[in-house]
């Protein structure tokens, strides 16, 4: 039946990889022109994480763009709702709404708040902004599913830096205590946050061991890698009695040149010249 | 006196009763659950019980998730540490996110007694009054709590009941009926109006019965719904007795005495006096030495009373 609907809204069948890549570009597009338009926003955790979204919305995610609401959905929580843009330019091209409703980013009245509000956009789970507190979250999805016996699956974006929030951890010891084997975290190791590196700014690493000493099962990939991304998540489903978390490393800016692995472009907009260039090089 | 019956307990056992009424009904607790009487729930419906261990943020995020997921989650630690530990979570992923979560806490104010100030809330109601979209019960004896606890199992959206540790007076008859955003008036009088919540309740009716002996004629309500606050019954009792005192187990800083000066000076300024905390923190010691030391007994409301008149006779 889910296979069905989704045929009847417009999402299935799946998009190749190749089709993918297509997508994953466009949706870069999309962040440059909406950050661009809006003259703020945060474009570099927006486009290291592009890859992460697209193999879960255009490939894996059991969801209904015209009935966001609908019970059994997929979850996808973004934590770092910074990352705003990017789950904006992921749903619009899902259908939820239309696309032209982009560039009204973080205008008076828009749908389309700076950081993700629940409340005012279809297809948003969480209201997020304030780092640290989608995993918990996701939990609550999570354990609801298991008490009504639904079957959907619940996935969470969190950053690398976010990961310095005490939340974070308290949520993973709950995670796997409460067995959570339909819940996966992912963590979007671009290794940088705002004040620099991760490693400047506060030590994460080991950070495969500390998700696996707090009881998860851990995969780590290259988070560009589409292939590596469907792998990570195929294997995750099929893993019992504990969550997964997949790190999946990434680049922060990834796809503009100047941005890539440039903390500057954390949380600022491209002026008008680098617009230019950065659309430019994205062009299809 | 009247029979004393703990509210936390009646609020375990509620919550049992609307368990089985409402198979969608979770409970969360941080290692409290003895404290909280969510004891009760969890006995009775293990699956549907989760304790969170001493992460109260986690818990809230937790609450949050199942809201979000059609559940109807009620999460309870000690009022110091909810709002207080969890503000963020509570503003961004409950208040923000217009979520039917039910905050249920207990040990708020200072009546929890010697475990002193770490453990005496006396800033919750300022903090989660704060919160657009909250309501905000702090009821005044058992028989309210069971009635608030259920109201806030039928509504939606977030609320937030403040319960004290020990035990109180039954003030209200079994035929009490809880309305939410509604004064009770607990007698009514001329000269003066005390509005009261939670245990301050019991202590303004025996200090309007010590001052009608005094020739002060004193109308009690109680303000149990702090948020939605009953303007209307606040206007009427300034413009009908002309002189009014509040009384709180909290800081004088954003609770209901704030909350009803608001009222006052915009719809009908009259004298006015709050009995409250006066910016300070208390300390260990009985819950009755406390209430005393820091000015919240019948004697404390009727002093104020005595002021307020004064004013109000003067003016
Ligand atoms: C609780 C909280 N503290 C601080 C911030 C400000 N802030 C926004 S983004 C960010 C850095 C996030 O780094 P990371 O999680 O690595 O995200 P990414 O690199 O993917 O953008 C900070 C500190 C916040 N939003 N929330
Ligand atoms: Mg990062």
């Amino acid at each position: 039946m889910p296979a069905v609907d989704n045929i009847t809204v417009g999402v299935f069948p799946p998009l190749s990889v190749k089709d993918m890549e297509i997508k994953a570009r466009k949706l870069r597009r999309h962040i440059i022109s909406m950050i661009g338009k809006a003259g703020s926003g945060h474009p570099g955790g927006s486009l290291s994480a592009v890859e992460i979204v697209t193999v879960l919305y255009f490939r894996l995610l059991r969801h209904k763009p015209r009935d966001p609401n609908w019970p059994n959905r997929d979850r996808f929580i973004l934590s770092k709702g910074h990352a705003a843009p990017l789950l904006y330019a992921t749903l619009a091209e899902c259908g939820y709404f239309p696309i032209d409703e982009l560039l009204t980013l973080r205008q008076l009245d828009s749908h389309l708040q700076g950081h993700t509000d629940r409340q005012l956009t279809p297809g948003v789970e969480m209201s997020a902004g304030a780092l640290g507190q989608g995993l918990s979250f996701a939990i609550g999805t999570a354990l609801a599913g298991r008490l009504n016996a639904q079957d959907y699956r619940t996935y969470v974006l969190l950053g690398d830096g976010e990961c310095d929030e005490g939340q974070i951890w308290e949520a993973a010891m709950a995670a796997a205590h409460f067995k959570l084997d339909n819940l996966v975290a992912i963590v979007d190791n671009n290794g940088l946050q705002i004040d620099g590196w991760n490693r400047e700014v506060m030590t994460l690493e080991p950070l495969a061991d500390k998700w696996q000493a707090f009881g998860w099962k851990v995969s780590e990939v290259n988070g560009h890698d589409l292939n590596q991304l469907i792998t990570a998540f195929s294997e995750a489903k099929l893993n019992k009695g504990q969550p997964t978390v997949i790190i999946a490393h990434t680049i922060k800016g990834k796809g503009v040149s100047f941005m890539e692995n440039n903390v500057d472009f954390h949380g600022k907009a491209p002026d008008a010249t680098q617009l230019r260039v950065a659309l430019k090089e994205l062009a299809e | 006196m009247a029979e004393l019956v703990s509210l936390r307990e009646t609020y375990g056992k509620t919550l049992v009763e609307l368990g089985k009424e409402n198979r969608d009904i979770v409970v969360l607790d941080a290692d409290l659950a003895k404290s909280t009487m969510t004891k009760f729930f969890a006995a009775e419906f293990p699956k549907r019980f989760f304790d969170c261990g001493i992460a109260e943020q986690n818990m809230v995020g937790i609450a949050a998730g199942l809201a979000a997921s059609g559940k109807l989650p009620f999460a309870s630690t000690f009022a110091v540490f909810l709002p207080g530990r969890c503000f963020d979570q509570v503003r961004m992923s409950i208040a923000q996110s217009g979520l039917n979560v039910k905050l249920v806490v207990t040990h708020g104010g200072i009546s929890v007694g010697e475990d002193g100030i770490s453990h005496q809330a006396i800033e919750d109601l300022a903090l989660i009054g704060s919160l657009p979209g909250f309501t905000v019960i702090v009821p005044a004896d058992a028989i309210e709590t069971a009635q608030a606890v259920r109201l806030a199992a039928a509504s939606r959206g977030p609320f937030y009941i403040r319960l004290g540790r020990p035990k109180l007076p039954l003030i209200h008859g079994r035929d009490y009926h809880f309305q939410l955003g509604k004064a009770v008036t607990m007698r009514q009088g001329e000269d003066i109006t005390i509005i009261a919540i939670g245990a301050m309740v019991a202590a303004a009716i025996s200090a309007a019965n010590s001052l009608k002996g005094q020739g002060i004629d004193c109308r009690v309500l109680n303000m149990s719904t702090l948020k939605p606050l009953d303007e209307a019954a606040i206007i009427n009792a300034a413009t009908e007795t002309g002189a009014i005192v509040t009384a709180e187990e909290h800081l004088e800083h954003g609770g209901l005495g704030s909350e009803v000066a608001k009222v006052v000076a915009r719809g009908c300024p009259v004298p006015m006096e709050l009995v409250a905390i006066k910016d300070t923190y208390a300390q260990s010691g009985k819950p009755a030495e406390l209430m005393e030391r820091y000015g919240l007994t019948a004697k404390d409301i009727e002093e104020a009373v005595h002021s307020v008149v004064k004013k109000k006779n003067s003016s």
